[in-house]
């Protein structure tokens, strides 16, 4: 992944060669209470046959960031600006019209519940058939033949049978893995997943898990994998994103931001969660206060408020200058005050060790 | 290495006889019943099939398993929220599965429960220090209006609370405030024991890890026992003593949390342990993977023998037959299994090996059909929480 600076140029810039390629996004909705920045000059880019993790807690923009890329929100009060770029075209200046053609076709979804995709009323294998023929020129008969063969290819057991089951005769697993195979049943290009396996049991997740891991060998399409879980992204992703307040803070490949996280809101996360694979600790250490309001994002950094390492930044510049994303090492982009040497010093030898 | 010759007699798990909650063969089946005018039972959703377990002063026994597995369900029949179908609960010595609820009533002061939701049990009308000063309320008549403004807002304080909101209703705070406020009213009375059942599941990571502090920071203080409802692996460990594992309503293994995770012998317990992602890239791709197939049986009609025959990765004939008895295997440390075996989990040296389940995914679906009840689900959660309002 290559990690962008922040660019606050409003020219539209020449198409990247990245496969996706997303240029200071910003989302923002007027309410009542005023405007909600969801997404707040975020840039980042996926290659095919790669897999991207956003990462963050509720309310981080990250939804609202998937739903961009869909187009979701074009026709609505949101309001959308920077670029995303999919190979070669820029969807933010594309009507809804458009981009209907491209979703369930070039760009596909997953969301955690799967009756957002999967109608009710309908059999799973009529709505396979309905996602085929609406991008393909293809009789009933072929397109079922298809249905069957994703729903095998996906791991539903009996599929020739099951085909014409309802949703609700579905187990909970066996529905993802249905949207899944209707989300697939077009060769996407880019399969945007947001918190696939957040309703799932571990042991179906790892199912999931592993499914999607096995299809992008064999699609080789980009993934977006969105989650609340660093185990899950750990486990899955080639590049992470972690966002907090509508913005990311940290960016690079997973195993930099994993053996060598900068922010400290990355250690925060760390610090936090209970690992099965350590010793355990005597006590957590969760970051205290709780996440900002969109509305009235503090001035300087946007963590500023929760974070417990401010006191190694001179001066009030955490309270008062918002930090910009720069890249600490090749790849690997850090949004906060503290020198890039010292904070490499301060993982080492304060956080690391405690974790 | 196979732990016990599986021919031996079953001994039974020791029992400490003088522990605060003892549960002994408890059971909850909830009947399903057809027809309108004469309702006629035509079978049972056996939520809870038989556990039996002890929890001390002061401890805290967490109970893990998948969605469904029953969980929740022994909770609310431990507390008596719904009552049991057999087995014994003796509380502080007292047999209290026959209590009616005026007989629960006054156990209230010692037995509380924490809900994963605290929307659903914090009554939107009313202010915080109306719920929070409920309990004291209902227990000592004497106590003037000021005295339990006076309790409340010092108890909100110990919570993290700020006592000054004593006024604002529960949609006005977030979802970890709202669980700060659930844990207030559970311990205003000093209970001896609360059920927790999920009580961080919902919450974001950070969040999560302020609330385990805090119910521990209170057990610490008040001397209070849990039972830890939940179901992340990590989050349990981290907060349990003990910890039993629960699979379609049995207990599968129980044992002191250090054995449990570093030395399971069950071989649920080891494919629960090798399914949670661990935030290291590396050995997340080093360690051993156990794949189970389909999802967890319908408990209206589990499978003959052993319930986890249907998923398991050591599974053979005798499995599908013979329901293994739950017993002890090494002083603390019961299991329930035929072919049980030492696994280290999260060994780093084990090149990523996958190992999946014996029964494929086709033989499963034929055997268990999914039964989805949605007027059952609907009923799932239907209980009398006002009686903890
Ligand atoms: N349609 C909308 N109108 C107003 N605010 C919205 C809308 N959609 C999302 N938001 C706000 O945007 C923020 C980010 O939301 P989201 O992307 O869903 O977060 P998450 O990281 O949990 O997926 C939230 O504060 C949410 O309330
Ligand atoms: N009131 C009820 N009526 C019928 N079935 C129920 C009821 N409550 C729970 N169940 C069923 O009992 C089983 C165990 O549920 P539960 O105890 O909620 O599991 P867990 O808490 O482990 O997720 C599930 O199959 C559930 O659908
Ligand atoms: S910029 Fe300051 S407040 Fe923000 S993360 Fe870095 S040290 Fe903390
Ligand atoms: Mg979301
Ligand atoms: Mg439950």
């Amino acid at each position: 992944m290559t990690s962008t600076l922040d660019s606050s140029s409003s020219v539209v810039s020449p198409p990247p060669s990245s496969f996706l390629e997303v240029r200071d996004l910003k989302v923002a909705w007027p309410t009542d209470d005023g405007l909600v920045k969801s997404v707040d000059g975020l840039s980042f880019s996926v290659e095919r046959g790669k897999t991207l993790g956003i990462v963050g807690e509720s309310g981080s923009g990250k939804s609202v960031t998937s739903q961009a890329i869909l187009g979701l929100q074009k026709g609505t009060r949101a309001q959308v600006s920077g670029e995303i770029w999919l190979d070669g075209d820029e969807l933010v200046s594309k009507t809804a019209d458009e981009m209907r053609v491209y979703r369930g076709n070039k760009v596909a979804m997953i969301f955690q519940d799967p009756l957002s995709s999967l109608h009710p009323f309908y059999r799973v294998g009529e709505q396979i058939v309905e996602a085929y023929r609406v991008h393909n020129d293809v009789s009933k008969d072929v397109a079922r033949k298809r249905a069957i063969e994703m729903l095998d290819r996906v791991g539903i057991p009996n599929p020739d049978r099951r085909v014409d089951d309802y949703p609700h005769q579905f187990s909970g697993g066996m529905r993802q893995r249905a949207m899944i195979a209707m989300a697939l049943v077009n060769d996407p290009q880019l399969l945007i997943a947001d918190e696939p396996t957040t309703a799932l049991d571990v042991t179906v997740q790892a199912q999931i898990l592993d499914l999607m891991r096995d299809l992008q060998k064999e699609f080789h399409s980009a993934i977006i994998l969105i989650t609340h879980d660093l185990g899950v992204v750990a486990e899955i992703a080639d590049d992470v994103v972690v966002m907090y307040g509508g913005r990311c803070v940290e960016a690079g490949a997973v195993r930099d931001v994993f053996y060598n996280p900068q922010m400290p809101y990355t250690w925060g996360l760390l610090g936090s969660m209970p690992r099965l694979d350590r010793d355990r600790k005597g006590r957590l250490d969760p970051i205290p206060g709780n996440p900002p309001s969109l509305i009235n994002l503090p001035k300087g950094c946007v963590f500023a408020p929760r974070c417990v390492q401010k006191h190694r930044v001179p001066g009030d510049a955490c309270a008062t200058v918002r930090p910009d994303l720069l890249e600490a090492d090749p790849g690997h982009s850090v949004r906060c005050h503290i020198p890039a040497d010292e904070r490499r010093r301060i993982w080492a030898e304060e956080i690391k060790p405690v974790l | 290495m196979t732990v016990a010759p599986s021919t031996e007699p079953s001994g039974a798990p020791t029992l400490r006889d003088d522990a605060l909650l003892q549960v002994r063969d408890l059971k909850k089946h909830f009947p399903i019943t057809q027809g309108i005018l004469f309702q006629k039972q035509v079978g049972a959703v056996q939520a809870v099939d038989g556990v039996t377990f002890d929890v001390a002063e002061r401890e805290t026994l967490g109970l893990v398993g998948e969605s469904g597995c029953g969980k929740s369900t022994a909770g609310r029949t431990i507390t008596k929220l719904i009552e049991p179908t057999s087995g014994s609960i003796v509380f502080d010595g007292k047999e209290i599965s026959g209590y009616s609820r005026s007989q629960m009533q006054a156990l209230r002061n010692d037995i509380q429960i924490i809900f994963q939701d605290p929307y659903s049990s914090l009554n939107p009308r009313h202010p915080i220090g109306t719920i929070v000063g409920a309990p004291f309320r209902i227990t000592d008549s004497s106590l003037t209006d000021k005295e339990i403004k006076s309790k409340v807002q010092s108890l909100l304080e110990r919570v993290g609370l700020n006592p000054e909101h004593y006024n604002r209703y529960p949609h006005e705070f977030s979802g970890g405030q709202r669980q700060r406020i659930g844990v207030a009213r559970a311990v205003a009375l000093r209970p001896k024991l609360i059920v927790c059942d999920e009580p961080v599941s919902a919450l974001d990571v950070s969040i999560q890890a302020q609330v385990v502090n805090l119910l521990e920071d209170l057990q610490e203080e008040f001397g209070i026992a849990y039972i830890f409802v939940a179901h992340d692996l990590s989050v349990v460990r981290h907060i349990s003593d003990r910890v039993a594992v629960m699979y379609l309503g049995k207990i599968m293994e129980l044992a002191d949390r250090d054995t449990l995770y570093s030395k399971p012998l069950h071989p649920y317990t080891h494919a629960l342990l090798s399914a949670v992602p661990i935030p290291d890239p590396d050995n997340q791709n080093r360690r051993e993977r156990i794949l189970l197939t389909g999802d967890l049986p319908s408990p209206i009609n589990p499978p003959s023998g052993c319930v986890f025959h249907t998923r398991c990765f050591k599974a053979q004939e005798r499995c599908k037959l013979e329901v293994p008895a739950f017993r002890e295997v090494a002083p603390g440390h019961a299991i329930a299994c035929h072919f049980p075996e030492e696994r280290k989990p999260f060994d780093p040296n084990a090149e990523g090996r996958v190992i999946r389940s014996t029964m494929s995914a086709e033989e499963q679906d034929q055997q268990l059909p999914v039964d989805a009840h949605p007027d059952l689900v609907q009923q799932a959660h239907q209980d009398d929480r006002s009686q903890f309002r």
